[in-house]
């Protein structure tokens, strides 16, 4: 009878096997904590040689976006989750980008407003 | 006859508080393989991105609308070791205290999918420890700034915002630290006492070595540490 099922609905036995959980090897896990611990000594190099401008702030977030993404990717299992939860999870916080530069325009307004108002001697 | 049969599969849902919540725990899902549980902590997770990602907008704002210079933060958290400065030293030992305690994390996650009781045990054991190390050295931080006469009004270095968005950053942060630590142990400790092992539901598994919460419990630790990466290339790096 169970047999006759399992034949039936290969799917299902093997989600409930599973427990509809996440097993990944042991080696991936090191990989990426690995690559953390470069990544994060790289960026506090960044700041150790004084490294100034453009340089700086790209190779700042260059490190940032490559960690996020490792954790979210591998740690946080999202690499092997369902698209449909990658999108509903992942993509609304890029909406905060839009929330970035409309409030850049408004502080440099603030900033302009304070150097024209409150010019001290 | 078939309107009965059709009234029997589908009985009346209960009304009121009762079918509020009949509803929200009926077996519909839009996230396959993906449990109840999985998929609420992924929402309280994007709900605290959003709140983050105010804070960090809220320092961007005050860092970018102020005439005044910011504060270096490479030598406000520089520290005094051997004769020299080195700087944000403190802060580079928290961010690999952080990553480790994500590996250990992972480590138990995968151990708890063996089924392996003891490694898990000790993996978050280790997790919260780590997590504790963390937060004992913000604290020391925050200490060591205060003395230095950084209050959220007014700091002696440049711009007065510098102590506003440092507490209130850190210390939201320090805060998921620090409910991370509980949990982990709390969590810990049934994982040990072999509750997820039981043949009957228990608290946070289904029984018959369902581990997901331990999965859950990860997901959570390693937001903390992805929140943690974007406050040091923002507060501390920029």
């Amino acid at each position: 009878m169970a047999q006759s099922s399992m034949d039936h609905h290969p799917q299902a036995t093997t989600a409930a096997d599973s427990h509809e959980g996440q097993q990944h090897p042991i080696r991936l896990y090191l990989l990426v904590w690995g690559l953390l611990f470069v990544l994060s000594a790289a960026s506090y190099l960044v700041d150790y040689m004084e490294l100034q401008g453009g340089l700086r702030w790209s190779l700042i977030l260059i490190f940032m976006m490559l960690k996020a993404g490792l954790i979210v990717a591998v740690f946080m299992h999202m690499a092997w989750e369902r698209l449909a939860l990658g999108y509903a999870i992942l993509l609304p916080p890029f909406i905060i980008l839009v929330f970035v530069v409309i409030m850049l325009l408004e502080s440099d307004y603030t900033l302009l407003t304070r150097l024209t108002e409150f010019a001290t001697q | 006859m078939a309107d009965v049969t059709l009234k029997k599969t589908s009985p009346e849902p209960p009304e009121g508080l009762a079918g509020f919540v009949a509803d929200w725990s009926s077996d519909q899902r839009a996230f396959k393989q993906v449990s109840w549980g999985k998929a609420m902590m992924w929402i309280l997770l994007l709900s605290d991105t959003f709140i983050f990602g105010i804070f960090l907008v809220a320092y961007m704002v005050a860092r970018s609308s102020t005439p005044e210079t910011w504060p270096n933060a490479s030598e406000v958290f520089a520290l005094h070791i051997g004769g020299a400065d080195i700087p944000l030293i403190l802060i580079a030992i928290m961010t690999f205290v952080l990553i480790s305690s994500s590996g250990t994390m992972a480590m138990a996650v995968n151990s708890a999918y063996r089924r392996a009781r003891g490694p898990t045990a000790l993996l978050m054991l280790a997790t919260a420890l780590l997590g504790a190390c963390f937060v004992g050295m913000q604290a020391f931080e925050w200490s060591k700034l205060i003395a230095e006469g950084v209050r959220p009004w007014g700091n002696p270095w440049g711009a007065e915002q510098f102590g506003a968005s440092f507490f209130m950053i850190t210390g939201f942060h320090g805060t998921h630290v620090t409910i991370g630590v509980i949990f982990l142990l709390l969590v810990a400790h049934r994982v040990w006492r072999g509750d997820f092992d039981l043949d009957r539901r228990s608290w946070l598994s289904r029984g018959n070595g369902d581990y997901e919460s331990v999965e859950i419990m990860g997901l959570y630790w390693h937001f903390v540490d992805l929140v943690w990466v974007f406050i040091f290339a923002f507060f501390y790096l920029w």
